[in-house]
């Protein structure tokens, strides 16, 4: 999705001069297509990220549609207060993309695991949080949020995500998006996640349904603000309702829903799957890492299982 | 109004504006009242009727601490009323301690440090990028140049060659606890050579050298201007100048505020009028012996007139 983004910034950026793509010296063979197309709309900060947002911010203050672009935590942990401060506080059109939510960069270690990100970011206020799940929703993103005024993260995957989403046709800040009917089951439960686990997640939903587990999928690329309505209604229809992230447990997606069911007194219960409140010490891969905290399809599907056989 | 007449004003103001709010700083608005004076009449284009006029030049007060020589400087230029000054700090006011931009006249809000070369850094590349003629100005402190985050800039604005970025530091040679030298040592001008920048050092109370310094930053490498304004914390005010305390205490009622109005008064420029004590302060007793006044739980009194220590 990661290329599927600079492409779109490519032909918003070609019909819109005041787009502006800012990196903190990352991006290699990513960003190539954008600076070669549009020189001009490009800027390298350096490995700076604290200069990088606040130079973001100084350029939307004078009417720039600024992406800065780094990796992992870098454009976000590390400069966090010049996004409180700089950017949202000043409602800087600056569009924040990370590449590499989660254990994208398994390998690397845990410096580059960005995994309490979404916590951090959605604390903030008038920042928006958008976790596209697949390279159609993080496309129609990356044109929303451009021509939306404030700060937004854009927290990404990697590249090569398979397509999940098919039905999204706009992409609407705030909404959450179907991606399967529960099938008329015994056992049903609600499935929502964020981010890039989409494939994982539709992978146990079809996993689950095998099994005789009926599940409603959402897919919630916007995790502030978040779609209540479609919370509360499912609250309200089932019994359980699951939330996946490639994250801590602690204030990300599944807090954001927690939220949102506790004042609405639903009766459904929540079971947030992610990482459970710990860094990851384990090296390998993301399809490794996702294994061992048990995000990976395998893992989504016997929470579940386990959840609803009790 | 002349830089002289809004130097003085702002120090005035400064004064009562702690002074009645119980506000830290004053010593730095004192030091930067010069500085502020002369960009305020001499050098920055901008129009107190339309203050997001696009012709202005973008202006940061990146010390936001200083808060209110900014709220002072605009205010005496028209952009609101004198009399909203006297609500610095209170409750329902728009004035904030630290620089707000929920104010017309100012588009950026400080207070933590570090903050607004870089800012300023990306509207001046924005501004050259779009062909327009404004600067793009920004007043540091010395102690505010520990943070990283102003060398990420300096790189930054070197290498853009923004010529039309100036940014004026106001060296008073103190910060929060101590001498800047005490703490982190650091030959300030030759810092900024290294990063590539046009240094420009002058007395930053002297008003003609503050004009000639700012008045044109133009220069054949193209490089960013930076303006090392040397200063004294507390300037105009003797039992203030150079004294830490005064980083964070406000004139209390009594011969601290008595006598911080009346030296004013002997610098007065003839034609300015002093908004709330026209005719200075009556009483005015010389300082205690002991600085028993200045002994409270948070001040250390070794810190009193301390000394930068040779290393």
């Amino acid at each position: 999705m990661r290329d599927t983004v600079i492409h779109k910034l490519i032909d918003l950026g070609k019909k819109d001069k005041d787009i502006e793509l800012i990196t903190g010296d990352l991006g290699f063979g990513v960003l190539k297509p954008f600076w070669e197309t549009l020189p001009d709309q490009f800027v390298n900060a350096g490995i700076a990220e604290q200069n990088m947002t606040g130079a973001a911010a100084g350029m939307a203050l004078e009417g720039k549609k600024v992406f800065t672009y780094s990796i992992g935590n870098f454009p976000t942990l590390r400069c966090l207060e010049q996004i409180r401060n700089d950017c949202a506080y000043h409602n800087a059109n600056v569009n924040i993309i990370c590449v590499g939510g989660g254990y994208v960069y398994g390998s690397l270690g845990m410096s580059h695991h960005a995994t309490e990100d979404i916590a951090i970011l959605r604390a903030l206020p008038d920042v928006t949080v958008i976790c596209p799940g697949d390279p159609i929703e993080a496309a129609l993103a990356t044109e929303k949020i451009a021509n939306t005024e404030g700060t937004c993260y854009l927290r990404l995957g990697r590249g090569g995500e398979k397509v999940i989403n098919t039905s999204i046709r706009e992409f609407e800040i705030g909404k959450a998006y179907k991606i399967r009917d529960a099938k008329d089951l015994d056992k049903k439960v609600a499935v929502f996640s964020t981010g890039a686990i989409l494939e994982e997640t539709a992978k146990a939903c079809d996993m689950l349904e095998e099994q005789g587990i009926a599940v409603e999928q959402y897919s919630f690329p916007s995790v502030k603000p978040i779609d209540k309505e479609v919370i509360e209604d499912c609250a309200k229809r089932f019994d359980h309702i699951f939330t996946v992230e490639e994250h801590n447990i602690v204030g990300g997606f599944g807090g954001a829903v927690a939220e949102v069911m506790a004042e609405s007194g639903s009766k459904a219960k929540l079971h947030r799957i992610g990482i459970d409140d710990f860094y990851c010490i384990k090296v390998g891969s993301q399809a490794y890492l996702r294994e061992q905290v048990g995000i990976d399809a395998k893992g989504i599907c016997s929470k579940v299982k386990e959840v609803v056989s009790e | 109004m002349n830089s002289q007449d809004l130097a003085w004003l702002i120090r005035r103001h400064g004064i009562e504006m702690t002074h009645l709010s119980g506000g830290s700083h004053i010593g730095a608005i004192l030091s930067v009242a010069d500085i502020m004076g002369v960009l305020y009449t001499d050098i920055l284009k901008f129009d107190s009727k339309n203050p997001k006029w696009d012709g202005r030049d973008r202006f940061i007060l990146s010390k936001g601490h200083a808060g209110a020589s900014v709220y002072a400087a605009i205010a005496e230029n028209g952009f609101f009323d004198t009399a909203e000054l006297k609500t610095h700090y209170a409750n329902g006011s728009r004035l904030s301690g630290h620089v707000s931009h929920h104010l017309p006249g100012i588009d950026f809000s400080t207070g933590s440090l570090g903050h607004g070369l870089p800012v300023a850094a990306g509207r001046a590349l924005a501004g050259k990028q779009d062909g327009k003629s404004f600067r793009s100005f920004v007043v540091m402190g010395d102690g505010e140049c520990n943070e990283g985050s102003v060398w990420e800039a300096a790189e930054f604005a070197n290498h853009y060659k923004l010529d039309n970025l100036v940014a004026i530091v106001d060296h008073n040679h103190m910060q929060s606890l101590d001498y800047c030298n005490n703490t982190l040592e650091v030959d300030m001008a030759k810092r900024w050579e290294g990063f590539g920048w046009n240094v420009i050092e002058v007395d930053g109370h002297n008003h003609d050298e503050l004009r000639k310094a700012l008045k044109d930053t133009s220069n054949s490498e193209k490089k960013p201007t930076v303006v090392i304004a040397h200063t004294v914390k507390g300037k105009g005010i003797s039992f203030m100048e150079s004294d830490i305390l005064w980083h964070y205490r406000f004139p209390h009622d009594g011969w601290e505020y008595n006598c911080a109005v009346n030296e004013l008064h002997k610098t007065k420029p003839d034609n300015v009028v002093d908004p709330y004590t026209p005719e200075g302060c009556p009483k005015c007793e010389s300082e205690p012996e002991h600085c028993h006044h200045t002994v409270s739980e948070t001040y250390h009194p070794t810190y009193y007139k301390r000394e930068v220590e040779s290393r």
